[in-house]
């Protein structure tokens, strides 16, 4: 198979330069190209301007201000801080319960494919949903299920939004992209070969040593692909803050992405706001240089 | 033997209760919205009652719910095509006439994807709000197909990879025209592959929660941005907020079954088959 390819690869290049392909990638590259450069050119020449939306006293050049108010703003390390906070707690916990369900969910038995429809259900609710059905009918302190089942086991209420905002984000998140981690890990679990598990099996390895020593290296590129894209997407984390917290108590749940919200659309500072966006995107770019590289071996063009 | 030839019932059980745990808070929504709002809230919570259908026809006849569910549908139905009609040439060009550049556009348009929305937000609204595309169903669809352009092109990159060459080659030395070999022969090929990445972008851009809140007030905005405006402090419309809720998901829910598989293709870019 790989070996008809290879021979037909230098054929089909030989002959494909008589197939002008340029009108049929053009449209593609030329939109991303405006779309990736020009709002990020905006974003940096935003970032040296005084520019307020609600104030048209405030103008002219900058400089490096904008960037050194942000520096001295104890705002962006706490930001900066809850950021990586949610994304390594909402990490650890989807890729390491996916690594086990998926090991799980590799062995035979009733009713498999309609559980699984179950698990991988919460990624297709929109994150509004979830973030309000959590917030509301499971986490309220007075009414919610949650509430109620601590109470009745006499455990008293807890009081997640206030007590616990960051935790509470991270529930809520860990919700929403365990079935995405779960789902990946299990589709690379599947191409594990027979023939490994069932030398395994002959030298008399448990379980537990199947799990650790056989599945968890066989998953590592996958789990390394998951941790790079949960990453990036849950850098962004918004709209569940947005529903829920809005950010508070105080900044307690105030991230990166809604540090430059509040920035921008509520105080209408245009020049600090995009200070900070360049900060989040010079993030994403390191680690977008980590996963272009991954995706990159495997790529064969 | 192997282990995996029978029934693992340990396994089968930690893996089902799982599950049952994670469509749990679904469940209970769906539950919720049959209930009244008095039964909602309730505590201990009613298991047993009458169910209503007062909730969903409260919904309905809400004026503006029907212009959020059409924003909804409109926004992401048409980014998906919008952004297919983009797709479509560049995948099949990188994939069946690469060049020495190909490898590195798909990576670039990959890396673009990584680009944090939130990071072009002032630009992308000033932008937005000067041409008037602010709080348009077109200022959505054009802000979806970009967001989403680089996953239509990777994936269909990766169906047309599968095509077999040969059949294609055998059709232009047979004397098809290149548009009659793409017409006739590839696109039936291809058509489930189209479908999925069809159905990934629709369900990407139904459930987006960023663009959707920041670019759009009323007149444009869609579910998701409904569901938000049930995040107000004033009164607790439990029951509400699940009938809505219920609504806005199930539609993308089925979608989301069905295209379990492709699904891991299209969210990682080839990486994990």
């Amino acid at each position: 198979m790989s070996a008809t390819a290879a021979a037909a690869a230098p054929r089909r290049r030989k002959g494909g330069g008589k197939v002008n392909t340029l009108p049929m990638v053009a449209p593609s590259v030329t939109l991303l190209l405006a779309f990736s450069i020009i709002p990020l050119i905006a974003t940096v020449y935003f970032s040296l301007i005084r520019y307020n939306l609600t104030n048209p006293a405030i103008h002219g050049f900058a400089g490096y201000k904008n960037y050194l108010y942000l520096f001295k703003d104890p705002a962006l390390y706490s930001a900066l801080y809850t950021s990586v906070q949610m994304v390594v707690e909402v990490l650890v916990i989807t890729i390491g319960a996916a690594a086990i369900l998926a090991s799980l969910f590799e062995q035979r038995f009733p009713g498999r494919s309609i559980a699984r429809i179950l698990m991988i259900s919460p990624f297709f609710v929109m994150p509004t949903v979830s973030a309000l059905i959590w917030k509301n009918l499971l986490m309220h302190p007075v009414n919610g299920l949650i509430a109620w089942i601590t109470r009745s086991l006499g455990f008293g209420v807890i009081d997640f939004f206030a007590d616990w905002p960051v935790t509470s984000v991270v529930l809520i998140a860990s919700w929403q992209w365990l079935p995405f981690a779960f789902l990946i890990l299990l589709t690379a679990l599947q191409s594990l070969d027979e023939e490994t598990r069932e030398a395994a099996d002959l030298d008399g390895a448990g379980p537990l040593a199947v799990f650790f020593f056989v599945e968890l290296p066989h998953m590592g590129r996958a789990i390394a692909v998951v941790t790079m894209m949960e990453t990036i997407f849950l850098l962004s984390i918004f709209a569940e803050i947005y529903v829920t917290t809005s950010g508070g108590p105080g900044d307690a749940t105030t991230n990166l992405t809604f540090l430059i919200y509040k920035r921008a659309l509520l105080a209408f500072n245009v020049g600090g706001a995009s200070a900070a966006g360049v900060i989040a995107i010079i993030l994403a770019n390191i680690l977008a240089s980590i996963m272009v590289r991954i995706v990159g071996k495997r790529l064969d063009v | 033997m192997s282990l995996r030839a029978k029934s693992h019932p340990v396994a089968g059980t930690i893996a089902w209760l799982a599950s049952l745990l994670m469509f749990f808070p679904i469940f209970w929504t769906v539950l919720a919205s049959f209930k009244t709002e008095l039964g909602a809230i309730a505590t201990p919570p009613e298991l047993i009652f009458t169910p209503t259908l007062e909730n969903y026809t409260e919904i309905l006849s809400r004026a503006d719910y029907l212009s959020f569910a059409m924003n909804s549908v409109v926004v992401s139905f048409g980014s998906t095509v919008l952004a297919l009609l983009i797709a479509v040439p560049a995948a099949y060009a990188m994939a069946f006439y690469p060049t020495k550049r190909t490898r590195s556009t798909l990576l670039w348009m990959l890396s673009t994807k990584m680009l944090p929305s939130v990071g072009v937000l002032v630009p992308i609204y000033l932008f937005a709000r000067n041409v008037g595309l602010l709080d348009t169903r077109t200022g959505l669809i054009l802000m979806y197909m970009l967001m989403n352009l680089p996953i239509v092109v990777w994936m269909l990159f990766t169906f047309f990879k599968e095509m077999p060459k040969a059949i294609i080659e055998a059709c232009l030395i047979d004397g098809a025209s290149q548009w009659q070999t793409i017409t006739m022969i590839l696109l039936p090929l291809v058509l489930p592959g189209i479908a999925s990445t069809a159905l990934l972008n629709v369900i990407l851009s139904w459930n987006e929660a960023f663009w959707s809140l920041n670019l759009t007030a009323h007149d444009a905005a869609p579910l998701t941005a409904f569901i938000a405006s049930f995040s107000a402090p004033q009164g607790l419309f439990w029951a509400k907020l699940s009938a809505a809720s219920t609504m806005a998901i199930a539609p993308i829910l089925v979608f989301g079954w069905f295209s379990q598989r492709q699904l891991v293709r299209g969210l990682t870019f080839g990486a994990v088959k």
